[in-house]
């Protein structure tokens, strides 16, 4: 099943019509994915060309949802007319928006966040690499790629994976597909401070998801989302779980790269989260080259077969 | 972005928070048209750099005191003239200190009590927090491990902003009453409407006072701003001042690379603010110490990686490199390309591990070998960290 998405989910892309959103709506359209529209205000009635693909533009979300059934979107629109986009989404009765844009100003997200929580929609992101669910064909082609992440890395399987950095969830899905395990969804939700979805959130989904058998999880250093997910595991995940935080060596108060990646306090930095990882029975991979191995020796401990 | 306590005094001033009457000064001769601005009479001397504990700070001269009290405008000119040029160490700024540039005589207001007050966002709630206790002029830290109980907290519901019911509960569990009640809601008000209308990130009031005449007032003030939204505020991006930031950094800004100097001698090159963080991390982990954080972001160009390069190579610490990119879009041969040119144009002596992974990576391996440069490969990041370190434990 996975969660989020599937293969047939139906996708459109706001801010097709720019480099960044064309370059990977095309990459999308190569992985098999069911890209069905783009949005760009002043541009509908064009087309976005691509190989054999010819994908209709819209002035709106409302319109290109209710044209081409898409209920999904990946958001590429540049930071100041970001928070827009989302609510955009919202409004027009979208089931997901992934928001990929990165730089969005935190006052845009604190009230994005509350105009949306009466809304159906779910939010991932801002500021994140998307999500995957990884398709059978050859280099997991067929899948739902939404977003930035390289979709020939993943392997069609049952491994959750949920992290707030990029490339350190490539890092996790090559390791996992070289070993021969699959992954079921993989989620980047995002380094920013305020976002639409947690680790928590996407932990519950993996859980109650019969396809997804362990999962693994990566964090860093700044607020308290891991240590929430990791109690909530503790208390009621039955399956395997790796954990990664990333940021020890970071020096206290300063912004490394992501805006939530900064140490407030003594309970955010990355030796107190992998203490919580620990006491609550999540296996902790030492160096970011132990993930995989991580998850293979929480599942091996559980007697479950990843792959 | 940080700011001055001068700077977030006047921006303070501007929404209508009360501060004691100041005047910053640049240069010696400036002292006396700032001086001339205050009245005659006890005077603060503030050392203006970017970080706390000033006042328990020492001058590497021997100069105690990066804040202090003078019973005159003749005295504060002298004292002035002890501080500005000189190089001042705190708690915050590490042993090398922070040149003071610029002072900052205020006003010495008559204290009746200290308080603290802050807005920031809670993370949790992904909303506005305003944090006040009635223990002000002390680390606020302290008051929280120690006294939790003298800390209070209003959660601000960004679709109505600040509520009268809100400031009502702050000022009462604060004690403030009468006239004093009055001028803190107001202050409390102004506060919260300069946090959110100008994208700030913290601002803290510690300590807020209450003097003997019924004053509420901001007697320091340290204001950051969500370096995101500094876009639509050109007026505070105006405030920004480059001395408080370490050059390195500043030209990584320029190349849109993500930089942070640390004080080890291994630097790194990363693609991805999270692997970047990890690559410290492993360095750490099998002996070794970063010199650095550097995110040359998703799509590192050849111009990015030459700059990078340089960025690194002026830190004088350095005694290895590791580079460490996964190329999930990029091609792995790009990048290898763009390696090994920057090499060559920067004239790298210094032992260089590359752990390259993803796209194309089989002919970006090739690339490296056959560029006759003494570059070390590694196939995973925990082989490539444990290389460096071992290459640059030899050199020392």
């Amino acid at each position: 099943m996975a969660i989020l998405v599937t293969p047939e989910s139906r996708i459109l892309v706001q801010g097709i019509t720019g480099d960044f959103g064309g370059r990977h709506a095309k990459l999308s359209l190569d992985y098999g994915t069911k890209v069905v529209a783009g949005v760009t205000p002043g541009k509908g009635g064009q087309f976005f060309e691509h190989g054999p693909h010819r994908v209709p533009i819209f002035n709106s979300v409302a319109a290109a949802s209710r044209e081409t059934g898409a209920t999904v979107s990946a958001i590429f629109v540049p930071p100041p007319f970001a928070a827009d986009a989302i609510l955009e989404c919202a409004d027009a009765g979208l089931d997901l928006a992934v928001a990929i844009t990165e730089g969005i100003p935190v006052r845009d997200m604190v009230r994005v966040k509350r105009a949306i929580a009466e809304k159906t929609m779910r939010l991932i992101g801002p500021n994140c690499p998307g999500v995957v669910t990884p398709g059978t064909g050859e280099k997991s082609f067929g899948g739902c790629r939404i977003g930035i992440a390289p979709g020939y890395i993943h392997k069609k399987g049952r491994v959750g994976v949920v992290s707030r950095s990029g490339t350190l969830t490539y890092e996790a899905v090559y390791q996992l597909t070289v070993l021969g395990i699959g992954q079921s969804t993989c989620v980047g939700i995002g380094g920013d401070p305020v976002n639409g979805t947690s680790h928590l959130d996407v932990i519950r989904m993996f859980n109650d998801d019969p396809e997804t058998v362990g999962i693994v999880m990566i964090g860093e250093i700044g607020g308290n989302a891991e240590v929430e997910a990791a109690r909530w595991i503790k208390a009621n995940c039955k399956k395997p779980v790796a954990g990664f935080i990333a940021g020890a060596t970071a020096p206290a108060g300063r912004r490394m790269g992501h805006a939530g990646a900064i140490v407030g306090g003594a309970e955010d930095t990355a030796a107190a989260k992998i203490a919580v990882f620990a006491e609550c029975g999540i296996e902790v991979a030492v160096t970011p080259s132990d993930m995989a191995a991580a998850l293979i020796r929480a599942a091996k401990a559980r007697g479950v077969a990843l792959s | 972005m940080n700011i001055h306590e001068y700077q977030a005094k006047a921006l303070l001033e501007k929404f209508g928070v009360p501060v004691p009457k100041g005047a910053a000064a640049k240069t010696p001769e400036e002292f006396i048209n700032a001086l001339t601005e205050l009245p005659e009479g006890p005077t603060m001397v503030k050392s203006q750099i970017h970080a706390g504990g000033r006042g328990k700070g020492t001058f590497t001269d021997g100069y105690k005191g990066g804040v202090k009290f003078c019973k005159t405008k003749a005295e504060a000119k002298e004292v002035a003239s002890r501080m500005l040029g000189n190089t001042l160490v705190t708690v915050q700024t590490g042993p090398a200190g922070r040149k003071v540039q610029t002072v900052y005589f205020t006003v010495a207001s008559d204290i009746k009590k200290e308080y603290y007050l802050a807005i920031l966002l809670d993370r949790v709630a992904s909303r506005p927090v305003i944090v006040a206790s009635t223990e002000g002029g002390v680390e606020i830290e302290k008051v929280a491990h120690e006294t939790p109980e003298k800390i209070f907290k209003v959660v601000v519901d960004p679709a109505y902003g600040l509520a009268d019911f809100q400031v009502r509960e702050l000022v009462t569990r604060l004690g403030f009453s009468g006239a004093e009640a009055k001028n803190a809601s107001k202050l409390i008000r102004s506060l919260y409407s300069m946090y959110w209308e100008t994208d700030a990130a913290m601002v803290e009031v510690n300590p807020l006072i209450s003097t003997p005449t019924g004053e509420v007032l901001a007697l320091d003030a340290k204001v950051s701003f969500d370096d995101n939204s500094l876009f639509r505020h050109p007026e505070i991006v105006a405030l920004r001042d480059l001395n408080e930031e370490d050059p390195k950094e500043v030209e990584a800004s320029k190349h849109s690379l993500n930089y942070i100097a640390l004080d080890g001698n291994i630097a790194c090159l990363v693609n991805g603010a999270g692997l970047a963080m990890s690559t410290m991390d492993i360095i750490k982990h099998f002996g070794g110490s970063p010199a650095n954080f550097l995110d040359v972001g998703g799509g590192a160009t050849r111009s990015q990686v030459v700059a990078a390069f340089k960025i690194i190579l002026g830190d004088a610490n350095v005694k290895g490199i590791f580079v460490n990119i996964f190329g999930g879009i990029m091609d792995c041969n790009v990048i290898a390309t763009g390696i090994v040119e920057a090499v060559r144009e920067v004239g790298l002596k210094l032992p260089l591990v590359v752990r390259l992974e993803g796209n194309n990576v089989d002919a970006g391996k090739a690339t490296l070998a056959s560029s006759g440069l003494t570059i070390v490969s590694g196939d995973s990041m925990a082989d490539a960290a444990q290389k460096i370190v071992k290459l640059v434990g030899k050199a020392a």
